[in-house]
């Protein structure tokens, strides 16, 4: 299958040669249990609000990183890897976007 | 297999000329797939725009329900679990495509597919059964937020859907060619992609919602 593999984009042979996707068993696995840790927590008011909702969300990161890594293939291909900058950009964009609208609409809010 | 044979679109390589001067101007398919990522990258900032929107206005119900009063537990349960499963066996259908599988590429994208019509289905009826007890997107600012939010990501799943539907058609017709091993690849990004933005939502909306 060598000419595939110059064929497919995004391959670089080194990972999964065996014939079990264990790398995408492992990563549905993981984020099945984060989903369901997560549901657990919230149902069983595991922690107070403030700790509970930081924990959820660190969950949620890590079953983000689990996309990424397991499902996304961003580490493969050959090259400079100008998408990894791209998505840097986007989630700093997306970190200003809401931790900014979210502290700008603490001033005043009792008057909308 | 046609691409062992160097032919694109079924045709003979004698009259193309081979792969080279029908792609002169396309030369990189990593460069497609850098594009692709830039749309992923913008595309972010218009969820994180509906995330902020929803993180500022979700306290704000008016006279109607409050997040906990309608999130169904079971309903948001059997969304994300159904997209999460959709997520990996779209990443096994990649998987398969680059072994040269073309059955096992064309039966986990239908599998994918299933999966994605599961959750939109699910989607659709608890929106319908929201709206139906008059909790519509004008009742509030939390459920205008909340339907914008999450109408959107299910307005992005259905276009993926009707997408991979589409570069399934071309698996079929072509098989797995330098072309459609792009296509293929480029669909699944999306799909995962739509399964990040999803698990957020899962967090901080539904989650948090039936939280407090």
């Amino acid at each position: 299958m060598s000419m595939m593999e110059e064929k497919v984009p995004g391959h670089t042979g080194r990972s999964e040669g065996g014939n079990w996707p264990w790398m995408h068993i492992i990563g549905f696995v993981i984020s099945i249990l984060l989903t369901l840790i997560a549901l657990r927590l919230v149902l069983a008011h595991a922690m107070g609000p403030a700790g509970l909702f930081v924990t959820i969300m660190v969950l949620a990161v890590l079953q983000i990183l689990v996309q990424l890594f397991f499902f996304m293939h961003i580490l493969e291909g050959g090259g400079p890897r100008w998408h990894l900058w791209m998505l840097t950009l986007g989630f700093i964009f997306v970190f200003t976007i809401i931790a900014g609208s979210i502290w700008i609409m603490t001033f005043g809010a009792e008057s909308y | 297999m046609s691409v062992m044979q160097g032919s694109l679109f079924n045709h003979p390589p004698s009259r193309v000329g081979g792969e080279r001067v029908e792609h002169a101007d396309h030369p990189d398919p990593n460069l497609w797939i850098f594009g692709f990522w830039i749309f992923l990258a913008s595309d972010l900032v218009l969820f994180a725009s509906l995330f902020a929107t929803y993180a500022v206005l979700h306290t704000h119900i008016a006279n109607g329900p409050s997040a906990r009063q309608i999130f169904d537990v079971t309903g948001f349960t059997a969304e994300t679990l159904f997209l999460l499963t959709s997520s990996f066996t779209c990443g096994l259908a990649t998987w398969s495509m680059r072994r040269g599988q073309q059955g096992w590429l064309k039966a986990w994208l239908v599998v994918t597919l299933i999966f994605g019509l599961l959750f939109i289905g699910f989607e659709v009826d608890e929106f319908a059964t929201n709206s139906m007890k008059g909790y519509g997107m004008s009742t509030s600012a939390f459920l205008s937020a909340f339907y914008t939010l999450v109408g959107t990501h299910g307005c992005h799943v259905s276009l993926g859907i009707c997408w991979m539907v589409a570069i399934l058609i071309q698996v079929f017709r072509l098989g797995i060619t330098e072309v459609t091993a792009r296509k293929v690849f480029v669909v699944s990004l999306y799909w995962h992609f739509l399964d990040v933005v999803w698990v957020f939502i899962f967090t901080v909306v539904y989650l948090t919602g039936v939280m407090g």
